[in-house]
């Protein structure tokens, strides 16, 4: 019956104008087109140039090197490499090598971190001391400052094999390295990975059915009798049943070195030790922030519901703490995967030691293996900090709810 | 009276004196409190005096009570020969020290270098005491005029021409690359199907390169001329100080706004002259010692220095540009910050080494510390965009739509009202990437320069001075240095940070 709502204006132009120009209109368009000519003009630079200089250097442009022998040796390859394998196989060693290292001292200096962060949030003033002389200490000196200092300074300090410092009789600590022993795998070994991943299945199955009684119909349920069977156990029973999994092998001093047991090389002792512990003291920070960010009235409010002091830490602190943790300390470990990098300053052989340092100089190729090395880090990163946008998304959306 | 004595509920006797509650101030209150209170406590307690037996008592001994202060050679460092555990061999220092400040800058010169420090010191600490006066003189000779003094210090060398020569070398390049694609274009036009098209756009491109020429002419006429008649800067100079200080004039709305931008000008003019004069510029100033044999703290100061003016500006631009509306400039803005942040320093130092020399004319070597400067310069100025952003965010956005409403254009706004209060959101995270700046400087020795750490390294080949020792005492050294910098600037940012938050206090 009423006057039907006009329709606004399509403002087509306006519309148009907005999208190529945004708020500045047509000056926008202009500048963009300006912009664009001087990009076009530099790309046409760089590309030109590029052609010029190689031609000069005879360098053959693209990708073709990556299927020549190598003929060089790496001394520490995850994967069989002999020096008669292909430079793709050498950046392939490289981004093991890369991981490997990065994986380790992430794990070593998340434990150190949240160790030191516990010490400085400890009532104990000579301890909360100690952890904030370590963080001021490790942050105001430069990463490959500490990496050469463990290098050439503590590991070459080290006796020679022969008064090699040995800790309990299987682990030998030499400036050639350290010697731990090596796991061999017996027959018993996959009975038992099996009966680890059956309890572990299990115990996770039975913690969601717990929860779900809880929440469903307020039955608590007391789980953790059962989780043990099954996570000790049931390998345990394995054990007894098939023999044990591994035998280790002890090194032993042979003359001038050792035989058996792993050498674990100095440059990867070293790398780990300076990255984990120079990335700890930053997520010693990030962790002592976080919980620190938590009000106190959470925790007393935890307590007035009878909560006892563990359960409020596990289940009102943490989980708040965590949400303001976990976004800086995943950059953390991105910077700590960047930072392996430097391996190539006392020679651990990582990407950039092994394909943009050695395979560079040896084939001159440098656009297209810089252009691979930088592809490998920006990968690793743009991928996690899009995992890191979904899960502040989500954190968002349960705090919105 | 007597009433009152004989009632059973008042006490008869006195009562008996309570001890004193356990004392909770002093120190013998504070080790009750802090350190004793509990068993737990205790035991933390013990740990900590372990930790501290374990590793500051050794350090101590190692870098004072046991150390070596004096010697030639080695052999004052052994063990053996002094008697005791050999600690610190402080005479390797002594002997190193020149290395590790100066690199092999050679020894007649070394009085630039040292001059160079003294000029920045005096004109960063009034930069730094907030009580002092003249804050923009300041600042404006720290940021423009002290890099180009310190260039021509350290460097050496003279200049033959100013302003119109430098403009015009560049409008040349600028035109020469212009015609180049041009006739590139066409070049290609034979062999490809779209021969007749490319063939119009190659023409078309190789023209506005001609006309390019011609608009320039007079300029590059101009300084032919001067360089024929071989009389040195001075008349560029001339030329350039005029005509500069007429635009100024007149952008600065000429006599209506009074004569201040005019003397300005004129004033920073004779100041370049005094400087050019002083050091005798025009007749090819002092002479040049090449970069590869700078070394030591000269290396890391001049590389974190520049790091820090250089990204400062790129910082702002892409800061700003990653919130434009504008679709080109915000996509390039945020591809660039996104591709230097997800990459290692050492891969872009490694970028700067080998590929940026392919991307230059064949006929244009750029020197490897300029190199480096340039690497740290570009992905510095990527986390100092981002750091802005934040900056930029925290500032409301009434703010800005005042000052447009105050009929402000977008420049004024920007640099007058929303820039000055993103900075003052963002001085801790600016100062934290400084220092992040400072250490990295470390790594350009990775890429054959000798900075403070490369010099140590290299210090350790000599075998005069192989001891047990040796290392750890060059690293004690090293050390202490890099962390007094760093040290120093963070408690210089959270004093800043608390003056400029003193509004918020109450």
């Amino acid at each position: 019956m009423g006057v039907e709502a006009r329709k606004p204006p399509p403002q087509i132009a306006l519309k148009v104008r907005r999208a190529l120009g945004g708020k500045a209109g047509w000056n926008g368009v202009a500048v963009q087109l300006v912009f664009g000519a001087i990009l076009a003009w530099m790309a046409y630079e760089i590309i030109s140039n590029a052609r010029t200089n190689l031609e000069t250097q005879h360098i053959a442009a693209g990708f073709g090197f990556l299927q020549n022998s190598a003929s060089f040796d790496v001394n520490q390859t995850l994967i069989s490499y002999s020096a008669s394998d292909t430079y793709f196989r050498v950046f392939l060693v490289g981004v093991l090598n890369t991981l490997l290292v990065s994986v380790i001292g992430i794990f070593f200096a998340t434990v150190i971190g949240f160790v030191v962060a516990l010490c400085r949030l400890s009532p104990n003033w000579l301890l909360s001391r100690v952890g904030g002389l370590y963080v001021e200490a490790i942050r105001n000196l430069p990463l490959l400052f500490q990496i050469l200092f463990w290098y050439l300074a503590v590991l070459a300090a080290l006796p020679s094999p022969r008064q090699s410092v040995s800790v309990l009789g299987a682990f030998f600590l030499n400036n050639r390295g350290v010697i731990v022993p090596s796991a061999l795998g017996q027959p018993g070994l996959v009975p038992f990975l099996a009966a680890l991943a059956l309890g572990l299945v299990a115990s996770l199955a039975l913690r969601s059915y717990a929860k779900r009684a809880l929440f469903g119909q307020g039955r608590v349920i007391r789980i953790w009798p059962y989780v043990l069977i099954l996570l000790v156990g049931l390998p345990l029973a394995t054990i007894l049943a098939f023999g044990p999994p591994v035998t280790f092998e002890l090194p032993q001093l042979k003359g001038f070195n050792f035989a058996g047991g792993t050498r674990i090389i100095p440059e990867l002792v070293a790398l780990t030790v300076g990255l984990s512990t120079y990335t700890a003291a930053f997520i010693a920070e990030i962790v002592r922030a976080g919980i620190l960010s938590v009000h106190k009235g959470q925790m007393e409010a935890g307590s007035s519901l009878g909560l006892s002091r563990g359960a409020t830490l596990r289940l009102i602190v943490v989980p708040q703490a965590m949400r303001v943790i976990v976004p800086p300390l995943t950059n953390q470990y991105l910077n700590l995967t960047k930072n392996s990098s430097l391996a190539v300053a006392i020679g651990y052989p990582d990407l950039v030691s092994v394909f943009a340092g050695t395979a560079l100089s040896q084939t001159g190729q440098a656009i297209e293996i810089i252009a691979m090395t930088m592809g490998v880090y920006l990968l690793t990163s743009l991928v996690t900090s899009a995992i890191m946008s979904v899960y502040g998304w989500r954190i968002s959306r349960s705090l919105g709810a | 009276m007597t009433d009152i004595m004989a009632s059973s509920y008042v006490r008869q006797d006195l009562v008996a004196e309570r001890p004193a509650p356990v004392k909770t101030t002093g120190f013998v209150g504070f080790v009750r409190t802090r350190l004793l209170n509990s068993p737990t406590n205790i035991l933390l307690t013990i740990l900590g005096l372990l930790l501290i037996w374990y590793i500051v008592v050794p350090s101590f001994k190692f870098l004072l009570v046991d150390a070596v202060w004096s010697g030639k050679d080695r052999t004052a460092c052994l063990a053996e020969n002094v008697g005791h555990p050999v600690g610190a061999c402080w005479p390797f220092i002594q002997a190193k020290s020149t290395q590790l400040i100066y690199g092999f800058y050679p020894e007649a010169e070394r009085w630039r270098v040292t001059l160079t420090f003294a000029l920045g010191a005096v004109l960063l600490l009034p930069l730094l005491i907030p009580r002092l006066p003249a804050k923009s003189v300041n600042a404006g000779l720290f940021f423009f005029a002290f890099p180009a003094v310190a260039f021509f210090l350290l460097h050496g060398g003279g200049i033959t021409g100013f302003g119109v020569s430098w403009v015009a070398g560049l409008l040349q390049l600028f035109a020469d690359s212009i015609s180049g694609a041009g006739a590139v274009v066409v070049g290609l036009s034979k062999t490809s199907a779209a021969g007749p098209l490319l063939w119009a756009i190659g023409s078309v491109i190789a023209l506005i390169g001609t006309l390019l020429h011609w608009v320039i002419f007079p300029l590059t006429w101009l300084r032919d001329q001067m360089q024929a008649a071989g009389q040195g800067p001075w008349l560029d100079f001339l030329i350039t100080a005029v005509v500069v200080s007429v635009i100024l004039f007149v952008l600065g709305g000429g006599a209506r706004a009074g004569l201040r931008p005019l003397i300005t000008s004129l004033a920073t003019f004779a100041g370049i002259a005094a400087v050019i004069k002083l050091m005798g510029l025009d007749h090819g100033g002092l002479p040049i010692v090449d970069t590869r044999l700078w070394g030591g703290l000269l290396v890391t100061l001049v590389i974190a220095i520049t790091g820090i003016v250089a990204s400062l500006p790129i910082g702002v631009a892409l800061a700003l540009g990653r919130r434009s509306t504008i679709p080109l400039i915000r996509i390039f803005s945020i591809t660039y910050i996104e591709f230097w942040r997800g990459v290692p320093l050492i891969t872009v130092l490694f970028f700067a080494t080998y590929m940026l020399p392919l991307f230059l004319p064949g006929n244009f070597t750029v020197d490897g510390l300029v190199r480096a400067l340039i690497g740290v310069s570009l992905f510095t100025g990527a986390y100092q965009a981002e750091n802005l952003r934040g900056g930029l965010a925290a500032v409301p956005r009434g703010q800005g739509e005042a000052a447009s409403a105050l009929g402000l254009s977008w420049w004024k706004t920007t640099s007058l009202i929303v820039l000055p209060q993103a900075l003052r959101h963002v001085i801790p995270a600016i100062v934290n990437s400084f220092i992040s700046l400072f250490k990295d400087t470390s790594l350009v020795s990775i890429v054959a320069l000798f900075d403070l750490l490369g010099s140590l390294r290299a210090s350790f080949a000599d075998p005069v001075w192989t001891t047990p020792s040796t290392a750890f005492t060059g690293f004690a050294f090293v050390g202490i240095i890099y962390f007094i910098f760093c040290f120093g600037i963070s408690r210089y940012s959270l004093f800043v940070e608390h003056r400029l938050n003193a509004h918020r206090r109450n």
